[in-house]
């Protein structure tokens, strides 16, 4: 401890000590943290749930739970998932990136941020308080249609209301900020095309979450007045409509998946140049293709109701539109294609994590292409060629580009460096066990077994039990991941501030572990266009 | 129990993990599996087919262009790696080949889209029907109704399955074709082949789907609304689905099976069920016997009540009462009637049944399981509802 005096004429002190200094931070780089393990233990709670549902369905037949709970489980496990690991994984990622990205020297709005990180774990245990109440937690599925939300509901779905509630408000200023630091802290000097493209693809989904979690509050606000005020939104013995319920959710819905892809299609685009060595091919039409990519998921919402008697004249609009996404989102694939074209590749883990999104990510697109042609989704829907399809886009592609992304950017976070040969064993460990548990689900679902069912005829017994195989597997995996990022902090080697031979970006001019205040100082226009993603 | 119960799962989890090393090295046959498929049903109707080609153009389409894409980002990986001494080029930026991976894309997805759209659009025509089927989801069971005809009745998942569902393997193993697990019922829908024919599908409590996979039928039942869907089957034979939205804790046992007979077959069918009807109609009117209602009341209880309130009486505290020393079932038999015939909360409402088989079930739950409600009779339900 240096004298009083010079601590306080230095402006970079350092955080403060102990717990209080968690509680009540202000620091992009501590709450980046905070969310990070946040989401890392709700996908721990929702792998859990997940490993419950693998192990029932392990053989046909009841075994170890009765229906009413596994309609819990799968219910939980979605939602957790969803706002409590991949969303606020995102948001600690922009926490920690984004400022350093741009040059600024925090969010634009600290104490804010401080409390839309602090209402996320009373929303998750309000949640998962849920499974101890009378009548059991939400059993209606994490998209949760009327009437069975409402009137057919057990009793703590008002819970469950309150807690989307508050996830919503911490989504709203998680954007809010992110969008004022963005547009007000940048370095004077980088202009937008400038802006790496993480930076771009989280810009966007702010915009998508301001206009999507609105949304998703009316709609949980009109089953909180139909199930307790006598309101009739969603009964049609009072003159509402059920399907008017999901469409609402799915306007909700649909730019919601985009929230959970966009920021990763940032962090791939990322860390293919840096491990090609050579710059981002097609930086602007990125650019432009991240936002016909929002724009479109704004109308395209009812292609998850092609079942619900919509007229024929709006299932070909939605159908046309839906297809239409398959444009834009295969630009960005031929992009990092002819990223890795002629480089000079090597395989350190977070580049093996970013060439399988690719490979694993684009599955996922063709499986939503085919769902996406209206006819054919009448056998598809609600299949477990569903729940194929989009394991493969938020597993092999949100969740995936988060794992790559911890370990590109861990070095930064430490100014130490993981165990890369424990980091590729892990690798090969979950991309083989992921494909073994979400493969063989597509045959199931074209086999036509239905989703959300805990028990099944016996021709999906084979597939099941090779799917829960995997499914064990994928869970173990994680027991590895997570031995590797303590490893990491606690014992890694110390690393260059620039770890990655071909990583550009001003968050490698910092120090090797960032300083805890960076960038007091705006970067020059000249180091901006050195570090630049299109040079 | 716990204990037994994991013991059987992991014993289970052994002999099915062996079965598959042994099926992988081509020693043990896996004949206690049913037979599997990979792909979709062609089905039996037009629109079946029709979704099914168009499927498989799709699936083509996708392999072709993952061929390529694949292959060119394979080959870069292989070669353009610096452990071969690859050096990195510099170029970023093209506009033609940006817009030639915008426009080829683009002209793809038209010619998808063409034959797409009739299909949609001749499924959804369902003008030229010769007869109409109403269908309804109830929690969790289907009611067939044949308005022409004045044909109704409720179809649930058969005692066969129940009676195994937390059985063994061995159990469901010898559950027959005629008795497929979890896809058979005790009253199957008839239908005449070779006719039109539009389904109207609706629901009583929640958002029920009424899918049958080889007619490329599936439709949301929505509460309060009515959906239509049509098919011309073409083949003889018997069809199963199950519903395919979540609808509660039984979603996965409502199965539906529907057996296609000739148009003579069907005729004979109708006429059977018609007097059948009438011969209810006139029971429905007598005075039950304390022995008749006890008898047909422990039938309609297991297929109807049992799966929550479980056959003992006993229910799943706290989340499905017991009937067993239940205030109701003991109570004024005008509040039992009320709370099955509209249901409450979480219990669904079983106003779709006869009044014999409600005056029965009813009686059976204040007599049985050591309850003194005393027995209801049709007549009561009758004037209760």
């Amino acid at each position: 401890m240096t004298t009083a005096t010079a601590s306080h004429d230095d402006h970079h002190h350092g955080p403060e000590k102990g717990l209080m200094r968690w509680v009540k931070t202000t620091n992009h780089k501590d709450i980046g943290s905070l969310y990070l393990w946040f989401a890392f233990t709700m996908l721990l709670v929702g792998g859990a749930m997940a490993m419950a549902i693998r192990m029932e369905l392990f053989q046909p037949g009841l075994q170890l739970m009765d229906p009413h709970f596994f309609n819990q489980l799968t219910t939980m496990h979605g939602l957790i998932m969803v706002f409590g690991a991949i969303m606020p994984a995102f948001v600690g990622l922009a926490n920690w990136l984004i400022p350093m990205m741009v040059g600024a020297p925090d969010m634009a709005l600290p104490r804010m941020n401080n409390w839309s990180f602090w209402i996320l774990p009373f929303a998750g245990g309000i949640l998962l308080s849920t499974f101890f109440m009378d009548g059991g937690a939400p059993a209606f599925g994490w998209t949760f249609y009327a009437p069975l939300s409402t009137t057919f509901a057990p009793d703590s779905t008002d819970f469950f209301i309150f807690a989307v509630h508050l996830l919503g408000f911490s989504s709203i200023m998680g954007s809010i900020n992110i969008i004022a630091t963005v547009l007000n802290m940048r370095a004077p000097e980088m202009k937008l095309m400038d802006m790496p493209l993480f930076v771009w693809t989280w810009l966007i989904t702010s915009f998508l979450l301001i206009g999507a979690m609105p949304v998703l509050a009316g709609a949980v606000t009109m089953m909180l007045t139909d199930r307790n005020f006598g309101t009739a939104f969603f009964d049609a013995t009072g003159g509402g409509d059920p399907v008017m319920f999901q469409h609402i959710f799915w306007f909700f819905g649909h730019p919601e998946v985009y929230i959970m892809i966009l920021p990763a299609f940032g962090v791939i685009s990322h860390i293919i140049p840096t491990f090609a060595r050579k710059p981002l091919f097609g930086y602007s039409s990125m650019v432009y293709a991240t936002a016909s990519i929002a724009f479109l998921s704004y109308i395209v919402w009812a292609h998850h109701m092609f079942l619900t008697g919509m007229p024929v004249a709006g299932e070909l609009y939605f159908m046309y539109a839906t297809m239409m996404i398959a444009v834009p989102t295969g630009v960005k694939v031929f992009n990092w294609i002819a990223t890795m074209w002629k480089g000079s590749m090597t395989f350190e883990a977070p580049m093996l994590w970013a060439i399988s999104f690719v490979f694993l990510f684009t599955i996922g697109g063709f499986s939503g292409l085919m769902l996406g042609i209206a006819p054919a989704d009448i056998q598809y829907h609600d299949t477990y060629f569903v729940v194929a399809h989009f394991h493969y886009v938020l597993v092999t592609g949100a969740l995936w580009s988060i794992i790559a992304a911890t370990l590109y950017w861990l070095p930064k976070w430490t100014g130490k460096m993981y165990n890369e040969k424990l980091a590729k064993i892990h690798f090969w460990w979950a991309a083989i066990s992921v494909n073994v548990l979400f493969f063989p689900q597509h045959f199931l679902g074209l086999a036509g077994m239905p989703r959300r069912i805990p028990d099944y005829a016996l021709q999906f017994a084979d597939f099941n039990v090779i799917s829960s195989i995997g499914g064990f597997a994928f869970g173990a995996s994680f027991i590895l991941l997570t031995y590797i990022v303590v490893d990491c902090i606690r014992n890694g080697k110390p690393c260059d501030a620039r770890p990655w031979e071909g990583a550009k970006g001003l968050e490698w001019t910092l120090d090797a572990k960032a300083e805890y205040h960076s960038f007091n100082k705006p970067p020059s226009r000249e180091l901006i266009l050195q570090e630049s993603q299109h040079s | 129990m716990v204990i037994t119960t994991s013991i059987n799962f992991f014993g289970g989890f052994m002999k099915r993990i062996t079965a598959y090393i042994g099926a992988l090295f081509g020693m043990v046959s896996t004949n206690a599996f049913a037979e599997y498929s990979l792909n979709m049903t062609e089905g039996v109707t037009s629109v079946s087919r029709d979704i099914y080609d168009l499927h498989m153009m799709v699936f083509w389409v996708c392999v072709a262009i993952a061929v390529v894409v694949f292959a060119a980002m394979f080959y870069s990986v292989f070669t353009h790696r610096k452990s071969r001494g690859a050096k990195a080029a510099n170029f970023h930026e093209s506009t033609t080949v940006e817009f030639l991976w915008t426009g080829i894309p683009i002209l793809i997805l038209i010619a998808m889209a063409i034959p797409a759209s009739k299909t949609l659009i001749d499924l959804e025509n369902t003008d030229s029907a010769e007869m109409e089927i109403k269908i309804t989801g109830h929690q969790w069971k289907w009611q067939y109704d044949y308005p022409e005809e004045g044909i109704s009745f409720i179809s649930n998942l058969k005692q066969s399955s129940k009676d195994v569902i937390n059985g063994s393997d061995e159990d469901r193993n010898k559950t027959n074709q005629k008795d497929a697990y979890l896809l058979s019922v005790d009253k199957p829908l008839v239908l005449p082949v070779d006719t039109s024919i539009r389904f109207l599908v609706t629901s009583s409590d929640v958002i029920h789907d009424w899918w049958v996979p080889d007619f490329g039928v599936k439709q949301d039942a929505n509460p309060g609304f009515i959906n239509d869907a049509w098919a011309k089957i073409d083949e003889v034979g018997t069809y199963r689905g199950q519903c395919a939205e979540l609808c509660g804790k039984d979603h996965g046992f409502m199965p539906i099976v529907v057996e296609v007979v000739s148009k003579a077959d069907y005729q004979v069918w109708v006429n059977e069920q018609q007097q059948a009807a009438e011969s209810a109609a006139a029971s429905a009117t007598k005075t039950w016997s304390e022995e008749e209602l006890r008898e047909q009341g422990e039938s309609v209880y297991n297929t109807n009540c049992a799966g929550c309130h479980k056959k003992d009486g006993s229910g799943m505290v706290p989340v499905f009462p017991a009937i067993k020393g239940s205030e109701i079932a003991n109570g004024p038999a005008a509040d039992h009637m009320k709370i099955v015939l509209h249901g409450k909360g979480g219990m669904p409402a079983f106003k779709m049944l006869g009044d014999a088989d409600l005056a029965s079930v009813i009686s059976y739950e204040r007599i049985a399981f050591g309850n003194t409600g005393g027995v209801v009779q049709p007549s009561d339900v009758k004037s209760a509802r």
